[in-house]
């Protein structure tokens, strides 16, 4: 994949790029900045954009911005957002298909970065489990009816896994998966949805209240 | 209290000490001086009333900003009696030289209509209860001093009434004593500029908790910009590593090991990071970064904060950390299921309540964490409560002034 990324941290930037191309992708650019950020994809038109939250000039949410703003004019457009803490008020109005939202710690499991990074490029959302886990700890009424392995489950769900994915994490068969997640969406009242994506918007937006 | 500053002090001090002191003599001077003063302004208006009630409210209309000055200042003078500590004047200077600049500093500003209030209260109410004071105060030893003067009292009983009303005689400092102090505090703080001194004392020690907060501000950038970005690129790399060795070799046993303690040390340095200066604070403002502390407390916290704008960083600091460290205490100590957190700003005052189901019977000693953080909020010139009744339910708020 082509990847433009952008992280104002010279030394992570660059650590960025060796693992991007550790796992055959193409950086095509990495900036520093938000303006260049937006530059950098009208001018190489990557498959997907990786882009830190906080950056230069004002260092509050320029690199958030900027992926919002590339989205309208790419429709679809993967984008996966590098954030230093938990910001439940994105959380909201981030999750869409093809975005993802990782705190920057989770760069350091190196094979789960680039598995979100594969998930999120094919059209999925990812969320990272520490949002998730705060979610769960808001919402924990309800949730007491599900059981610890159910919530397990849940837990993964929301962070946008598979079946297959959250088969391999549990050790699990994929039939047992999506028994325990029928049992889920029936205890929640969520609806069925065949599509993977549709469940995680749907677990994410009960999780939110 | 060796040297009292004012009759109030002095009339807390030791009684033989205090009646032989210039104190009580003071303070009848000054009620005395009160009364002559209101009873003087009370036939003023008496006089002008003959002339016709409307004549008389229009003249009291029209002077009662003039004497309110004149008598504010009378006033102040006047309190050296009871009070060593001068009371400051607390009239602005006028912009512009001038009687009609003059004018238009006096009329605008409270201190001016603050005197004429105070003097329409001496006039009217005051100084009959100078009077009064002196009178009660004085009612019973002078009714039995004057035992020897009654027609028909019989010496025999008239001296030795006479000789208990000199005894008693020094009760009366009490009395009077007191409510010229009562009265000068509220004529000083109705007339005097606040205590300069105090507001200083009280501004300096808020610039050190600012100096303060902008040093550890500076500790947690760089902490953040330095140590952490290493730490992460470092993780990074062991992560990488760990791909490119053969699976189960010792090496790869190795760099998984140094991986798994770099991810570590990532993590309390994050951790570290929180307790100096939490980054989501700077950035987003108190209810982000309480809901951040929220949802990572093992005890299920809800969070209700409505705040109109940011607040000042000293604020938002210490009001951060009090529920941060009020948040692990639930969690040690409450057996609560669950605790709410709310925050409003009520009259430029940032109200915070921590409540939670638990147990009770929190002891507000043995927190010292929460002891520093009283001081801190202190400092604010805020105050902390705490109330824990045994079988719950626990309330800590906070109260933290932002204007």
């Amino acid at each position: 994949m082509r990847v433009v990324l952008a992280e104002d941290a010279v030394l992570l930037r660059e650590g960025l790029v060796g693992l991007l191309e550790r796992f055959g992708h193409t950086v095509a650019a990495a900036v520093g900045d938000a303006p260049s950020l937006i530059a950098a994809v009208e001018e190489h038109g990557p498959d997907i954009v990786v882009t830190d939250v906080r950056m230069p000039p004002g260092f509050t949410d320029e690199g958030l911005r900027a992926a919002f703003t590339l989205r309208a004019g790419r429709p679809g457009l993967p984008v996966l957002i590098l954030s230093q803490y938990v910001q439940q008020a994105y959380v909201a109005e981030l999750m869409d298909a093809g975005v993802g939202y990782l705190l920057k710690d989770r760069i350091g499991h190196v094979r789960e970065f680039a598995d979100a990074l594969d998930r999120v490029a094919a059209g999925g959302t990812v969320v990272d489990p520490e949002v998730v886990r705060q979610l769960l700890t808001r919402r924990r009424d309800p949730l007491r009816r599900l059981t610890p392995r159910e919530r397990e489950v849940l837990a993964l769900i929301a962070e946008g896994r598979s079946n297959a994915a959250i088969a391999r994490t549990l050790v699990v068969t994929e039939a047992a998966v999506a028994k325990h997640i029928a049992s889920i969406l029936a205890k929640l009242d969520l609806p069925p949805a065949g599509d993977d994506h549709r469940r995680v918007l749907a677990v994410l937006a009960y999780l939110r209240g | 209290m060796h040297h009292p500053r004012n009759a109030l002090q002095a009339l807390a001090g030791r009684p033989l000490r205090f009646l032989w002191s210039a104190w009580p003599w003071r303070s009848l001077a000054y009620l005395l001086s009160g009364a002559v003063f209101g009873a003087a302004a009370a036939l003023a208006i008496s006089i002008a009333l003959t002339a016709g009630v409307v004549a008389a409210v229009a003249l009291a209309a029209v002077a009662v900003v003039p004497c309110g000055l004149v008598a504010g200042r009378f006033e102040r003078w006047r309190l050296r009696l009871v009070d060593r500590a001068p009371a400051a004047d607390p009239h602005e200077r006028p912009g512009a030289p001038g009687p009609r600049a003059w004018l238009r500093t006096r009329l605008r500003e409270q201190a001016t209509w603050r005197e004429a209030g105070y003097t329409l209260l001496s006039v009217l109410a005051l100084w009959w209860v100078d009077l009064g004071a002196i009178a009660i105060g004085g009612a019973v030893p002078g009714v039995l001093l004057s035992a020897p003067f009654q027609p028909d009292t019989p010496l025999s009983l008239g001296l030795p009434l006479a000789l208990a009303g000199a005894v008693i005689m020094p009760t009366a400092a009490y009395p009077i004593t007191a409510w010229a102090g009562a009265r000068a505090t509220m004529a000083r703080a109705l007339l005097g500029s606040p205590d300069p001194e105090l507001a200083e004392v009280v501004r300096s020690r808020a610039r050190l908790v600012d100096a303060f907060e902008i040093e550890r501000r500076r500790i947690e950038r760089d902490l953040h910009d330095g140590a952490q970005q290493r730490l992460v690129t470092l993780a990074l790399k062991l992560g990488m590593a760990r791909l490119d060795l053969e699976p189960g070799s010792p090496a790869a046993e190795r760099v998984a090991e140094a991986h798994e303690e770099a991810m570590q040390a990532l993590a309390e340095l994050r951790e570290l990071i929180r307790g100096v200066h939490p980054r989501i604070l700077t950035d987003l403002g108190l209810p982000e970064a309480v809901l951040d502390v929220a949802g990572r407390s093992p005890v299920p916290a809800e969070v209700d904060i409505v705040l109109p704008r940011r607040l000042p960083t000293a604020t938002e600091v210490t009001a951060y950390f009090v529920v941060s460290e009020a948040l692990a205490n639930v969690a040690k100590h409450s057996r609560a299921a669950r605790c709410l957190i709310r925050g409003r700003l009520t009259r430029e005052t940032l109200v915070m309540e921590i409540s939670d189901d638990g147990g009770g019977g929190a002891d507000p000693a043995s927190g010292t964490e929460l002891a520093g953080l009283a001081d801190r909020v202190a400092v604010l010139s805020g105050t902390m409560s705490l109330s824990s009744p045994a079988g719950g339910p626990t309330i800590l708020r906070v109260e933290i002034p932002c204007a």
